[in-house]
């Protein structure tokens, strides 16, 4: 359905849902068929009047409506946190490429805010797809999108997928760090979590020290593997220039980058530029 | 393509390709220069420095404009090759349209002259034209001394931001000042040469375009981009954090092709011409008016990197069609 609607202009979409997930995360849902339509990895860029825009991965949500999942950060964040039903914001967009969905044995690395895109790729999977949906969060309050991913797997996805859940502190599912349980999960012969197969694929978002060591492992072990990267947004379409990681320009070129690529990137995993365009250390 | 044909000179500036990449674009990261010039660009210019590091204003700092008459279709597929998937072929299932114009404040946000002269000083193979900004002389003369070491192709001074307060257009609407900045900056910049980058401000820009001339400015840039504001009918506010901003792309071709002609006309001064260029027949319009280089911005908003190398090769055979051998036979042909 070609569309009048500008993709660079501010389009108002009222909201119609809040659901709080943590006390620090909620998601905001709307009714927007262009938004509904993202591919997963692509970002709007999401402006509440008067107050800021920023970059937000867009959410699947029930009955076709898109959303977004914000955690309470910064002062942006925070806005856009305190939306309530029945207000309105404007979004741009879609924005960026999106993951490369292979089939077989699938697997999706997530932390915090960044398993947003990856519940739109989960959405894309199917019936003969082996996933296993591994989230990882500081503690056991922190954990959501949880039960919903559980529910996705179990109606859509073959019986052998599942959803794991790890906390550094241990108060929920296995204790540590998302990238021990994947060690497990992707080293040596074993891959014992899917019948000793190996992985076909392994898609990541979330804090970039985690998406390094994901992205490492996959690569060790000669698997395909994609991360979906964040930085400081301002125009979304590839001019300004705010978001460039070493040769790449985020916004533009991924934000879903190959394993191989990011590697050969001196930027990934180490550093990201501040808004005025420094590097800094994550 | 006999690449050789599309040499040219903005002054004692030397240029493979006369497509180069605009100010304010891109312009952080040396990786990024490096692609463009892979790309074609036949220079970039940097984002503009300050003294010190710039945060800019608070999102939203860009915005496109609503109307998009005539681009329907979702731009070029992109280079690719970078790992993902294809942006592009995304825009298309989206079905929303591109901008064919911006209006951005971005508020000159940048790594200040310091931190950005460490990063290229490594560099050697692209020529980068650095651009600066500031309110006095002794500001331009220390961001100039930053540079010790470093391989500049040229010095582009800013007097033509139309956003932020006391730099840019405030400093170009200030003829006596133009005149000042300009000499300290080509005292302290020795042989690199210096270009006055003028925009449409509150007094006219020729008295600017003189002002830099006779000050000794080795070429000007026309122009940047055009005080603007965008609002949202909807929620009946203006959009940029900063209300006002610059409005660049094609909606300001015709205007800028307007300034070149006249300075053209009037001075006898090397020309970058800027504002508006998407294709090669604007690259054209542009150098018939008087311009020996064409920065090119906006446009990458809707295309990919290789529009530099779309542009030039665009040129090149539009001068085979005419018989015309080098770039500065069509400098200001039109005139």
């Amino acid at each position: 359905m070609p569309s009048s609607r500008a993709r660079d202009h501010p389009f108002e979409v009222r909201i119609d849902e809040v659901i709080d997930e943590t006390p620090t995360v909620r998601t905001l849902v709307f009714s927007d068929d262009v938004m509904s339509s993202a591919l997963p990895g692509q970002f709007a860029m999401v402006w509440v009047p008067g107050a800021y825009e920023l970059p937000m991965s867009v959410m699947i949500a029930q009955g076709g409506r898109a959303a977004f999942t914000i955690r309470r950060q910064g002062p942006a964040s925070t806005a856009l946190y305190n939306v309530r039903r029945g207000q309105s914001v404007a979004v741009r967009g879609p924005y960026g490429n999106s993951f490369d969905l292979k089939s077989g044995r699938l697997l999706l690395v997530g932390g915090g805010t960044g398993l947003v895109p990856l519940m739109r790729l989960l959405s894309s999977t199917g019936a003969d797809d082996r996933v296993v949906l591994l989230m990882g969060a500081r503690t056991s309050s922190e954990v959501f999108f949880d039960a919903m991913a559980s529910d996705m797997i179990r109606q859509n996805n073959h019986p052998d997928s599942r959803v794991v859940v790890s906390t550094d502190d241990g108060t929920r599912g296995v204790k540590g760090r998302v990238t021990d349980a994947l060690e497990g999960m992707l080293a040596g012969p074993s891959g014992e979590s899917l019948q000793g197969r190996r992985f076909d694929a392994v898609y990541t978002c979330g804090p970039e020290p985690m998406m390094y060591g994901v992205v490492r492992s996959a690569a060790k072990n000669g698997i395909f593997a994609q991360a979906s990267l964040e930085r400081v947004m301002k125009c979304g379409a590839g001019i300004c220039g705010s978001c460039v990681a070493g040769p790449d320009v985020v916004c533009r070129d991924g934000t879903v980058f190959g394993s191989e690529h990011l590697l050969a990137n001196e930027e990934f995993g180490r550093t990201y530029r501040d808004k005025s365009g420094i590097a800094v250390r994550w | 393509m006999d690449d050789s044909m599309l040499r040219t000179n903005v002054g004692p500036i030397r240029l493979s390709k006369p497509a180069v990449l605009a100010s304010g674009i891109l312009g952080i990261s040396l990786e990024v220069f490096e692609r463009l010039h892979d790309s074609g660009a036949g220079a970039v210019v940097t984002k503009s420095l300050s003294t010190e590091p710039w945060e800019g204003y608070p999102n939203p700092t860009v915005v496109g404009l609503g109307s998009c008459v005539g681009c329907d279709d979702a731009g070029k597929g992109d280079a690719g090759g970078r790992g993902g998937g294809d942006a592009d072929a995304a825009a298309t299932v989206s079905g929303t349209r591109r901008s064919t114009g911006w209006i951005n404040a971005v508020g000159l946000s940048n790594p200040g002259a310091r931190n950005f002269a460490r990063m290229i000083r490594k560099s050697h193979d692209v020529p980068i034209m650095v651009s600066l900004v500031g309110s006095t002389a002794s500001e331009f003369e220390h961001m100039v001394s930053e540079f010790e070491g470093c391989d500049v192709a040229a010095y582009e001074l800013n007097m033509s931001c139309p956003h932020v307060a006391k730099v840019g257009l405030e400093v170009g609407d200030d003829p006596q000042l133009v005149s000042e900045i300009t000499r300290a900056t080509k005292r302290a910049a020795r042989s690199t040469p210096v270009v006055v980058k003028v925009g449409l401000g509150s007094s006219n820009y020729l008295d600017t375009v003189g002002a830099a001339v006779h000050a000794g400015a080795d070429a000007i840039t026309a122009i940047n981009t055009i005080r603007a504001i965008a609002i949202s009918a909807e929620l009946q506010t203006p959009i940029l954090s900063n209300k006002f901003g610059g409005l660049s792309g094609a909606p300001i071709k015709p205007v800028a092709l307007r300034c070149v002609y006249e300075i053209t006309s009037k001075y006898d001064v090397p020309i970058m011409g800027c504002g508006g260029v998407s294709t090669w027949e604007d690259a054209v319009e542009f150098i018939l008016a008087g311009a020996s280089a064409v920065p090119i911005g906006s446009a990458l908003g809707n295309d990919n990197f290789g529009l530099f190398d779309e542009i030039n090769r665009g040129i090149a055979s539009y001068m085979g069609r005419k018989g015309v051998s080098s770039i500065g036979e069509m400098v200001g042909l039109a005139q």
